[in-house]
């Protein structure tokens, strides 16, 4: 086993500092793709949380496996529509700084 | 404790996460903040190994590696000059945005550290491929064909949504 001696609780810190940082970057960052990246941060520290809490606690089950594996099917149709509209922004008003974007009205 | 390689793996991994991902949200171009993600998303692609989930990795470096850090690379490409350089955040906003991901994670932290987390005691079950394949495609009480099936809706939906928002106007 790879993770023999490794306690859970390290893996939790390392996805919870993940988490903030993703945190951090959505609160302080003005473009939409870099908005975005941070989103994907989150999403994937959250994945880290149900592989470990899969592996650690319930090794005989694997609700945690398939969640992660929907999540990631998730993110990846979010970064579609995402990067499809922000293209479309761009069109539009030349920029993806959101404190220019004021206008989303068609 | 004596350190074993298992050790020196996750504080590999551990390190690169951590230390990429707080450049990814701080750097000021927005090209390297895409590379940095990278570098977060395979060192997280590690971590899966490190948990013998295999399968999981793969589909970690194929698909979020692969699929969505190209598709941000492009999208940077179609709307942003390459060199180009954010102005710095202002030392307010940075400053409180600091303090509530500090606050956060010291308080998920200490959360994290204090609750006595009960395993089961049942025998760990060896994830192959094959098993894998069965449950996402069975109908049985650990089944997974309906959420399998609304993904695929869901991916089609997003897919033609994406070519819909995305198409060019015609000029009339």
């Amino acid at each position: 086993m790879l993770n023999a001696g490794i306690p859970m609780e390290a893996f939790l810190v390392v996805s919870t500092l993940m988490f903030f940082a993703g945190v951090y970057g959505f609160l302080t960052r003005r473009n939409l793709i870099t908005i975005l990246m941070s989103v994907e941060l989150i999403l994937n520290s959250v994945n880290i949380n149900f592989l470990v809490f899969n592996r650690f606690l319930f090794p005989d089950k694997l609700q945690g496996h398939f969640f992660s594996l929907f999540i990631i099917a998730i993110a990846a149709a979010e970064a579609a529509v995402a990067i499809a509209i922000i293209i479309n922004i761009y069109r539009h008003f030349n920029t993806i700084n959101v404190e220019d974007v004021d206008k989303m009205r068609y | 404790m004596e350190i074993t390689v298992n050790h020196l793996m996750f504080g590999l991994f551990a390190a690169m996460i951590l230390v990429f991902s707080v450049l990814t949200v701080t750097t000021r171009r927005i090209l390297r903040a895409a590379t940095f993600l990278l570098l977060v998303l395979v060192a997280t692609a590690g971590l899966y190994f490190m948990l013998n989930y295999q399968f999981m990795a793969g589909v970690q470096l194929t698909l979020y590696a692969g699929g969505i850090v190209v598709l941000i690379i492009f999208s940077i490409l179609l709307t942003s000059h390459i060199s180009q350089k954010f102005e710095p955040v202002g030392w307010k906003k940075s400053y409180f945005s600091a303090l509530a991901s500090i606050a956060g994670a010291i308080l998920c932290i200490t959360t994290i550290l204090q609750h006595k987390f009960q395993a089961t005691t049942e025998a760990a079950k060896e994830i192959d491929m094959k098993l894998i394949g069965n449950s996402l495609l069975s109908t049985d009480r650990d089944g997974y064909v309906l959420p399998f099936e609304v993904i695929s809706v869901l991916l089609l939906a997003a897919m033609i949504g994406a070519i819909v928002v995305a198409k060019r106007k015609k000029k009339d």
